[in-house]
């Protein structure tokens, strides 16, 4: 177990296997995708109080399910390479940090617009679920701006981590904002008591989007970290032999 | 047809939530490659530099 883990962590064995398994995720994550966002525009029946408007739920959920999926993958990669010293999990969570940003910001916009029509508004600064996601996008800034603003990469993952570590306790926050204080934001629809509150026509487009989503994140974030690793090993052999082979110097 | 694309009145919200999520997809990806093109070609002509020295 250990010995494979190791190999699978040793950055040149990650840099060959991670090319190969990205069309692994790739393919399902786009058709689960392009099923899950037809079935929910054109087949799920309207929603009986919010009308079609409903149906921005099918990317409004996903977007801000990642990007707090994306915020635990990222605090817990770094926890874990600053408590056991590996390389290649700072790379994931930094690799995590821009995509994590981008799904906040998509949350966060679609649920504005979604806001428009149901609420009469598309932003409301006292309610804590807005906020706390707001929020979130600000740490997510600030670990980036962080990394960039500190030369030494050591220090760099080190500083980082601490800042992801601590961030995370927004992470519960923006969950379980809807419940400890009142929002203008609508509770929990599928992870509740008595199970998910829409029939199965609406519930199984939004379930494709969902896992879909997560499927391309991992193809985008396995991406990233071959490029993370490719810039760290920069000067080691492997990544001269895999650039230039036969002694090449043209 | 018309109809399933004006989403009951709530089209310009519907469709702007949709475009928005395919653009920050594209993007995500476009970025990503582009990153680890740039990367690579840094890399290559250091390597390349270095070698040519010795």
């Amino acid at each position: 177990m250990w010995t494979w883990f190791h190999k699978l962590a040793s950055p040149p064995h990650f840099y060959r296997l991670s090319a190969k398994m990205i069309p692994w995720f790739a393919v399902p994550g786009i058709a689960l995708v392009v099923y899950g966002s037809y079935a929910g525009l054109f087949l799920a029946p309207a929603d009986y109080q919010q009308g079609d408007a409903f149906r921005i739920i099918y990317v409004h959920v996903p977007a801000a399910y990642l990007s707090m999926m994306t915020y635990m993958v990222m605090a817990i990669s770094a926890g874990i390479g600053l408590i056991w010293r590996i390389k290649l999990s700072h790379a994931v969570a930094a690799a995590a940090a821009p995509l994590g940003a981008w799904f906040t910001f998509l949350a966060l916009m679609t649920g504005s617009i979604w806001g428009r029509p149901m609420w009469g508004t598309w932003w409301e600064w006292g309610d804590p679920r807005l906020t706390s996601q707001l929020l979130m996008l600000f740490i997510y800034f600030g670990y980036m701006a962080l990394r960039t603003a500190i030369d030494d990469p050591l220090k760099a993952d080190r500083a980082s981590a601490v800042l992801a570590m601590v961030g995370a306790v927004n992470i519960p926050i923006i969950h379980f904002s809807v419940e400890w204080w009142s929002s203008l934001h609508q509770g929990a629809t599928l992870v509740r008591e008595g199970g998910p509150a829409m029939p199965v026509e609406m519930l199984y487009p939004l379930l494709a989007n969902i896992v879909g989503f997560t499927f391309l994140f991992g193809a985008l974030v396995l991406g990233r970290v071959r490029t993370e690793v490719l810039f760290r090993e920069r000067r080691k052999r492997w990544v001269r032999n895999l650039l230039l082979p036969d002694g090449d110097l043209e | 047809m018309s109809e399933m694309f004006a989403m009951g009145n709530y089209g310009a919200y519907v469709w702007s939530c949709f475009g928005l999520t395919l653009a920050v997809l594209v993007i995500c990806v476009v970025q990503g490659a582009q990153r680890h093109k740039s990367v690579l070609n840094d890399v290559k002509t250091r390597i390349r530099a270095m070698e040519s020295d010795t």
